[in-house]
């Protein structure tokens, strides 16, 4: 047997899977927590960001195919450990009690399919851009800045205002808070980088990064919600009603016309 | 006190099980939990019925031969303690009291509340050894294992093979027994040659019997009688990780004459 | 008659184990693979055993009645086992250990075993210690050690209080290696219901599955019982509710002398009975006695709690009888005091058998921090089958059967008077005569499995062909095998009225009344009697429910109480023909007094007991001779080459 089947056909092997890809996911959630925060900065900085990062396939490309490698195997990992656990049990216990299991990790399966739906919707919302999943109704890669950059501080703010958005991120951070809470300490559980000293260490610091995570995460969508990016909202609207007044094409059923596109989108 | 218990019955594998109330009579809350199932089970042969079968040997906490889950949680509602060692007085007049057996894939049930666990032994004949012959072994005292060393192999030797783990881990895995048994002789420096052959065979053979894999809840370490800590599964984890990647040892040519 | 050659070699005492091994016969290392060996049981003795022969290279079966080979009562021992490894350079030695033993057991035992004991407990340690058995370390890293038992040298290793549950997993490692390795095939839930005689000869046993009720056959060369104590004979014991005789007995009833039945170990210090109910004593670690203090009331009834009762309207028993061992007094000496006491009225508790141990005065002493961290374990223990809190109230106790020093006779080479039936562990009677001494049970058991047998059974085994070998067809089989299933029909047909608990539960209160702490002729005989009868309704009355067919604890439990009572009645029959009292055995007519002159030259106190060397020093080793029938006696003289007979002083 070779070495990764070996790791694949048994129950430690799988939970290493997850802890790495686990691991690798945590990393990304924290990267991606910081650029979004930049919001914070001001249009300028943001849209700096997106435009290096859209700019540079080098860097994009394998992140991205990186990240679905991971979350395919987190989840292929996950589901199979699952189908297992549930043969392992044939008959159920008549009551059933928690021995001190927190809800957390009793809910991972759960926590994490709800994140992966809202992963698949958050991909549809901010990175393919879909207008019917916006709210909207026009493709939020339309959003220029004058000299052309996409105007991502514009997007976040305008995706972030229909509250059902926001709802359903807060909802999915929250989620993902639990998941980490319980997941980073099972991480190192199970590559065995633990022990009587760290354990308990290893527990209440990944409680405690996965709070700050929800803090950072649900920031941006309270913000927006309590007026943050309003102003610059407003000057995106000027701008495009005066481009659309010395231009006018195709009087479009809202402010923005589809067609003024020319940079395309998904760089 | 009286109590009324609600008791899985199951005449054995091959049939199906229902639970089956039985009112208690007048017991004395001095009474062990398997003191008061023997009362019952006095009643029951006296009217020419088949007593409830439940496992139980040294009714002292250390034989690992009682199981019960009792009202949801295996070995009763103390800590650190087996269910032999749980007393009537844990309960309250007019309690029902719900006793299952242990339910998991790899302990089948034989009857009533007796489940086989032999899945344990099978795990321990894989590798849960040092190779040493009755007379090869140097002076004990020629083997130095500082102290914390010995103590934390002790933590993990006190495993007394009883299945609780088992039976409350949602997933119905084994892997704090099994972490227990690598642990114990993985810190001892006797146990360092086999070190890595063992954790691998011993997690081979415990996939093989059909246990489930380890969610992290902690569960199994609650409802330990001897409140063995899941830090030993993390340290399993590392073993294993460790003997995958040295690989098996290179087959050896064949014995010189 | 039986005959009873002790084959013990000659030559110097020390040189006798050393000698022995050259003169036996051995099997070539080729033809050890042809020979098949059962063993029956897993504990200390069965479980070292297995796993020693199968590397030795002999085809072994083990069966244990267990649902796995490492649920043997050894693992309950708590305090340690002894070694003459002189580790402490205290003046321990080979001599001293063999010589403490000897003395324990009050000159009841055979000097040139007791001496092999001590030789080989030195190898234990290495042996166990190899296979990662966790004993208590120094900080160095060496091992540490603690005295025990009234010992004077420091001689006992231990780990935590669960020396003998880490000794078994570790006897228990080495036979699953076997199993894996196909060196020891593993039967367990499988009770040995017959030993099969063929020719004379121990040839192979008749096994009931417990799970499906299946009666088998199994064949060997040779057979060994490793199958414990019989204490349960008093139905309330610290021994483990499944421990039983019916191995021995059986193998008894094919033949095999019973040695000295009469002689059991009481243990002073157990948490008490509190109801009818009870199933189980609890022992607590005699090292309690080295802080705490032992008294009852001086008033009878007294119903005060302890706490009203004044200083002077306490009697400290023990330190009144006994100055120069006060509450230290070995321990058949503080089982008996407690039972006077008791006897006398003064007893404490619901039922007035109990005494109180107090560690109020350590606490004041030591602290109650000090106290916690010598037995905060025990003290839990106390609180969680008590549910009272033995800091602020004192503990009570109270004597309960521990241990059986009698057992099947065998002779230098662990083999029975039926030659190719070897005896091992708590089952023989051979290494502690009439008084077990603390922490030398497991050594003894692991001695015979690792060391003793493997270096004796080739001496047997070398007369025997295994291609000779008998198949299981043989006549000898079909009878065993048809008598048994014959006494399971009886038993499951007879549908009387009593459960064969209420037999069991019975036979103790005879036994623990008339053949407990306190013997006389007039109880024995009535006790005789008794059991007797008890046994005729048995026959008439026993009700065991279900089918043999299956899972049936109900019918286990049945054959298993019919063996304890005929054993019961033979356990009174030996302690009513030792007209003396050793050890253990105490009767009540044989006492010191103080008009004897060893009372006086003070080394005895009144009530100590009298050993009779003169016509006593012997092994009562008992012949059965068919159902109803009074069973023969054979004497095995024993013949100290080296040691006195003196009286047993502790002052």
């Amino acid at each position: 047997m070779n070495l990764l089947q070996r790791v694949w056909r048994s129950s430690l092997g799988k939970k290493y899977v997850m802890a790495l890809t686990g691991a690798a996911l945590f990393l990304f959630v924290v990267g991606h927590l910081v650029g979004n925060l930049q919001v914070f900065l001001g249009p300028e900085a943001i849209n700096r960001y997106g435009h290096f990062l859209k700019t540079t396939p080098e860097i994009l490309w394998p992140a991205r195919i990186g990240l679905l490698t991971c979350v395919g195997l987190h989840i292929f990992a996950a589901m199979a450990l699952v189908a297992q656990n549930r043969v392992a049990r044939p008959v159920a216990y008549a009551k059933v009690g928690a021995h001190g299991a927190t809800i957390a990790s009793r809910t991972m399966i759960w926590s994490g399919l709800i994140i992966l739906s809202f992963i698949i919707y958050h991909l549809l919302h901010y990175t393919l851009t879909l207008p019917s999943v916006n709210g909207y109704g026009f493709d939020f890669s339309t959003l220029r800045e004058e000299e052309g950059r996409h105007d991502i501080f514009a997007m976040i703010v305008m995706g972030f205002q229909k509250w059902p958005v926001s709802v359903f991120y807060l909802i999915a951070v929250g989620l993902l808070c639990t998941h980490l809470g319980h997941g980073v300490g099972s991480m190192f559980q199970s590559l065995g980088f633990k022990n009587h000293v760290w354990g308990p260490r290893i527990g209440g610091l990944a409680r405690t990064v996965s709070v700050v995570l929800f803090l950072g995460y649900a920031s941006i969508p309270v913000a927006v919600l309590s007026g943050f990016g309003g102003g610059h909202l407003s000057e995106v609207r000027a701008r495009i009603a005066k481009r659309v007044s010395e231009h006018p094409v195709v009087p479009g059923r809202i402010e923005v016309s589809h067609g003024t596109n020319t940079t395309g989108k998904g760089k | 006190m009286k109590v009324r218990l609600k008791v899985w019955r199951q005449k054995n594998s091959g049939t199906a099980g229902a639970f089956q109330t039985y009112e208690t009579p007048d017991l004395n809350p001095n009474m062990s939990f398997l003191e008061m199932l023997d009362v019952i089970n006095e009643q029951l042969a006296g009217r020419g019925e088949e007593p409830i079968a439940f496992d139980h040997d040294c009714r002292e906490g250390i034989c690992g031969t009682c199981s019960l889950v009792i009202d949801g949680k295996p070995h009763g509602p103390h800590h650190g303690i087996a269910t032999c060692q749980t007393y009537m007085r844990s309960f309250k007049e007019g309690d029902e009291i719900v006793v299952e057996p242990f339910r998991a894939r790899a302990f089948p049930l034989i009857k009533d509340l007796v489940v086989s666990r032999k899945a344990f032994d099978t795990i321990m004949q894989a590798g849960g050894f040092i190779t040493v012959r009755a007379g090869s072994p140097p002076d004990a005292n020629a083997i130095l294992v500082p102290k914390e060393d010995s103590d934390l192999a002790m933590d993990a030797a006190q495993c007394i093979g009883c299945g609780a783990c088992v039976a409350a881990c949602r997933n119905a895995s084994a892997m704090l027994f099994v972490a227990a048994k690598v642990s114990h002789l993985g810190l001892l420096p006797q146990g360092q040659p086999e070190r890595h052959a063992r954790v691998k065979n011993m997690v081979e053979a415990m996939d093989a019997a059909g246990f489930g894999n380890c969610s992290v809840t902690g569960a199994c370490e609650a409802v330990c009688p001897k409140s063995i800590s899941i830090d030993f599964i993390a340290r399993m984890n590392r073993d294993y990780a460790v003997a995958l990647l040295k690989g098996d040892a290179k087959e050896s040519a064949s014995g010189a004459g | 008659m039986a005959t009873l050659n002790s084959n013990i070699p000659s030559g110097p005492l020390t040189a006798k184990w050393t000698k022995h091994r050259f003169e036996s016969k051995l099997v070539n290392p080729a033809s050890k693979r042809k020979y098949k060996v059962i063993v029956i049981g897993a504990g200390l003795a069965g479980a070292s055993a297995s796993a020693t022969l199968a590397d030795l290279g002999y085809q072994v079966e083990n069966f244990v009645f267990h649902d796995s080979p490492r649920r043997a009562h050894s693992i309950a021992a708590q305090g340690g086992i002894n070694a003459a490894k002189n580790y402490q350079n205290d003046g321990d030695s080979v001599h001293r250990l063999f010589y403490d033993t000897i003395k324990g057991g009050d000159f009841r035992a055979r000097e040139a075993n007791v001496h092999r004991l001590a030789e080989v407990s030195v190898q234990i340690i290495d042996q166990c210690a190899a296979q990662g058995v966790p004993f208590a370390r120094e900080y160095g890293g060496l091992l540490d050690n603690r005295s025990f038992g009234g010992a004077q040298v420091s001689r006992t290793f231990y780990a935590r209080g669960q020396t003998g549950q880490q000794l078994l997993v570790g006897a228990y490692s080495a036979l699953s290696r076997q199993i894996g390795l196909g060196g020891v095939k593993s039967y367990t839930h499988a009770e040995m219901l017959d030993l099969v005689v063929v020719d004379g000869h121990a040839k192979g046993v008749i096994v009931r599955n417990l799970q499906t009720g299946e009666i088998t056959r199994h064949g060997a060369d040779a057979i060994v019982l490793a199958t414990g104590g019989y204490g349960n004979v008093f139905n309330l014991s610290t021994y483990a509710r499944g421990s039983n005789a019916t191995a021995i007995w059986r193998a008894y009833r094919r033949g095999a002398c019973l040695a000295n039945p009469c002689y059991t170990q009481i243990h002073p210090t157990c948490i008490p009975v509190s109801g009818d109910y009870q199933s189980k004593l609890t022992l607590m670690s005699e090292s309690l006695r080295n802080d705490g203090r032992i008294w009852v009331p001086k008033k009878q009834a007294d119903r005060r709690q302890p706490h009203e009762i004044p200083e002077d309207e306490r009697d400290y028993y023990l330190e009144r009888m006994y100055r120069a061992f006060g509450n230290l007094a070995p321990r058949d000496i503080a089982s008996r005091a407690a039972k006077q006491v008791c006897d006398e009225g003064r007893g404490v508790g619901d039922t007035g058998l109990g005494v109180y141990l107090d560690f109020s005065e350590s606490i004041q002493r030591l602290g109650e921090e000090k106290v916690r961290e010598r037995y905060g374990n025990l003290f839990s223990i106390y609180q969680e089958i008590t549910a009272e809190d033995a800091y602020k109230t004192p503990m009570r106790i109270y004597p309960a059967v521990h241990y059986t020093m009698g057992g099947l006779w065998v002779d230098y080479n662990l083999m029975s008077n039926i030659p190719g039936l070897f005896v091992l562990g708590e089952a023989n009677f051979s290494d502690h005569g009439a008084n077990r001494l603390g922490a030398s049970a497991l050594m003894q058991g692991l001695a015979d499995g690792y060391f003793v047998l493997p270096g004796t059974l080739s001496n047997y085994l070398a007369t025997q062909k295994p291609e000779n070998r008998v198949k299981t067809e043989h006549a000898a089989f079909r009878e065993a095998d048809a008598s048994v299933r014959q006494s399971l029909k009886r038993m499951l047909e007879r549908k009387g009225k009593r459960t064969p608990a209420s037999f069991h539960k019975e036979l103790g209160k005879i036994l623990w009344d008339q053949c407990g702490m306190a013997r006389n002729k007039a109880g024995l005989e009535k006790a005789i009697q008794k059991t007797a009868a008890l046994r005729e309704e048995y026959d008439e009355n026993i009700n065991v429910t279900g089918d043999g067919g299956e899972w049936n604890q109900a019918l286990e439990q049945a054959g298993r109480v019919a063996d304890f009572i005929e054993l019961g009645e033979l356990m009174c029959r030996d302690a009513l023909h030792r007209e003396e009292s050793c050890g253990g055995h105490f009767r009540e007519e044989y006492q010191y007094t103080a008009a004897d002159p060893e009372t006086q030259q003070g080394l005895v106190n009144p009530g100590d007991v009298r050993r009779d060397d003169e016509r006593f020093a012997y092994v009562a080793a008992w012949e059965y001779s068919g159902t109803k029938q009074a069973p023969t006696l054979n004497k095995e003289p024993l013949v100290y080459e080296e040691v006195h007979m003196t009286t047993r002083s502790y002052k």
